[in-house]
């Protein structure tokens, strides 16, 4: 591979151009009119508008994209996370233009994208999946019947949803019957689709996922787990590996599992299997990401590996460059998402970065797509950043994030930084003993 | 005449209103996706629906007129 586009924008954008600087690829930037002075624009090597800033109008026109890509002889199209980068059609349409798609199958992600597909796939291949719906429920009765079958509380959510959209959790009937409609419009909306599930809501849950790595030679090897379970709306704020709460045995089964699953799709190329795990160390299988997971430098962080970098070989028809044995994780690593946000009501608030810098000193690991005097645009995440620190034990790994936010000078727009001084110093959270309930949890009075 | 505009850019993810209806003040007349993130948008004042100017799945930009109260 010689020249890569990237169908993506922000810090995932700068992430890959970094590897391919390395490598000595050369890279190809699109971006919409909100992104033109964004720094990934300026650091690849070739940089395309491809439209107005609604996602719709750019980073999802894919014709446009790829368009560009045959135009420029770019070899790869490297999709980063969410936009394209869960497409089957898109990915099948890199391929027939006679380019590399750096991620899985056409087949893989359309088989995993769809939750329904994914949870009997799974199930046939001896992975527990949480009790619920086998397929999609129709009817708000049948629906109603099969909660009164499982248990309330349960989860209604979206066969298309993903990125902690189009899931809610209903308490009793008629917590469900008021969200039935609602749910199925806003699945229509967003995902194109409304058809809708229900599974069983599991209780003092972590959200712990297995990051997974296959060959074309039929290789496939898991790099070790993150804990997720620090989220709010559904949607990750804190992860970090190992996860604390673990027992050796559990964490082995863990990886078999996602092995297992990975195998039942003949996985190739990055991929994340997402559990649910109980009190009790029972585990459920939640969902298959096929793609570069967000939160994939804690990986990083405690293998030393790039994963950007591995997905490259592959692509190319290159064997994993390491065996199963030959993988070895040390230290813990943490990742904050800093977040354009109100700390308390997560409201986004998009303006401009005044100021935005920290102690040029500091050995974390700062994943940003903005600079200083850029503009958060209303128009994507709120992800301003990921902040990865690392150490020998939690403490460090902690101690180093509080020297970190102390540090830190952000000006010009509300963010969740208030939220990680509190949580950094939070008893629960300091004993690694917390589920995905926390952040509603505990008390939001101490955060100004 | 009374009319309800975008606080934020965002997606239409649903309208909970149709012409006609009277409704209060601090009712929720429409989710608007912005930022991952569902907005509610309420009426600050009571009114009757006389027309409603976006459709689901529309994006809409800040001050976008939404719905018009008689």
């Amino acid at each position: 591979m010689r020249k890569i586009l990237i169908a993506n924008r922000g810090e995932i954008a700068l992430r890959i151009i970094n590897t391919c600087k390395y490598l000595g690829i050369e890279t190809i930037a699109v971006f919409s009119d909100a992104d033109k002075d964004l720094p990934y624009v300026k650091e690849a090597d070739y940089a395309f508008r491809i439209g107005e800033p609604p996602v719709q109008k750019s980073y999802l026109n894919s014709g446009v994209i790829l368009e560009i890509a045959t135009r420029e002889n770019a070899d790869a199209i490297h999709p980063g996370y969410g936009f394209l980068s869960e497409n089957a059609t898109f990915a099948r349409e890199v391929m027939e233009n006679g380019l590399i798609f750096i991620g899985p199958s056409p087949d893989t992600i359309e088989a995993m994208g769809d939750k329904i597909i994914a949870r009997e796939t799974m199930k046939r291949a001896g992975v527990p999946v949480v009790p619920g719906s086998g397929g999609g429920v129709s009817t708000l009765e049948e629906a109603i019947a099969l909660a009164e079958e499982i248990g309330f509380p349960v989860m209604l959510k979206a066969s298309g949803g993903g990125g902690g959209i189009g899931m809610v959790r209903c308490e009793n009937e008629q917590a469900l019957s008021k969200q039935y409609d609602s749910t199925k419009s806003r699945a229509k909306a967003y995902f194109g689709s409304d058809q809708v599930f229900v599974e069983k809501f599991i209780k003092e849950a972590r959200h712990i996922e297995v990051q997974i790595f296959g060959d074309q030679h039929g290789n496939i090897v898991h790099l070790f787990e993150r804990d997720c379970s620090i989220q709010r709306r559904h949607q990750k704020v804190v992860e970090e590996a190992p996860s604390p709460s673990l027992s050796d045995q559990g964490r082995a089964r863990l990886y078999q599992t996602a092995i297992s699953a990975a195998k039942a799709v003949d996985y190739t190329n990055a991929g994340t299997v997402e559990f649910i795990v109980d009190s009790e160390e029972n585990f459920y299988f939640l969902e298959m990401n096929t793609r570069l997971q967000v939160e994939h430098p804690v990986t990083e962080s405690i293998t030393g590996l790039d994963l950007v970098k591995w997905q490259i070989l592959v692509a190319s028809g290159e064997r994993l460059p390491l065996l199963q044995e030959e993988i070895k994780a040390s230290n813990v690593a943490m990742e904050f998402r800093l977040y354009a946000e109100d700390p308390v009501t997560y409201f986004p608030s998009p303006g401009t970065l005044t100021a935005f810098h920290w102690d040029v000193n500091s050995r974390v690991r700062v994943d940003t797509g903005y600079q200083e005097g850029n503009t958060v645009t209303p128009f994507y995440d709120p992800m301003i950043a990921k902040i990865i620190t690392s150490g020998k034990n939690r403490e460090e790994a902690i101690a180093e994030a509080r020297r970190f936010f102390e540090g830190l000078s952000m000006v010009g727009i509300k963010s969740n930084v208030p939220l990680f001084k509190e949580i950094l110093k939070e008893e629960i959270f300091l004993s690694g003993d917390y589920s995905t309930s926390y952040l509603e949890s505990i008390k939001k009075n101490a955060i100004k | 005449m009374k009319k309800i505009t975008a606080a934020m850019a965002g997606t239409v993810l649903n309208v909970l209103v149709n012409v006609g209806d009277e409704i209060m003040a601090g009712q929720e007349v429409m989710m608007i996706e912005s930022m991952k993130m569902e907005i509610p948008v309420e009426s600050a004042a009571p009114g009757k629906v006389s027309e409603i100017k976006v459709n689901i799945g529309d994006f809409v930009n800040e001050a976008d007129e939404l719905i018009i109260l008689e």
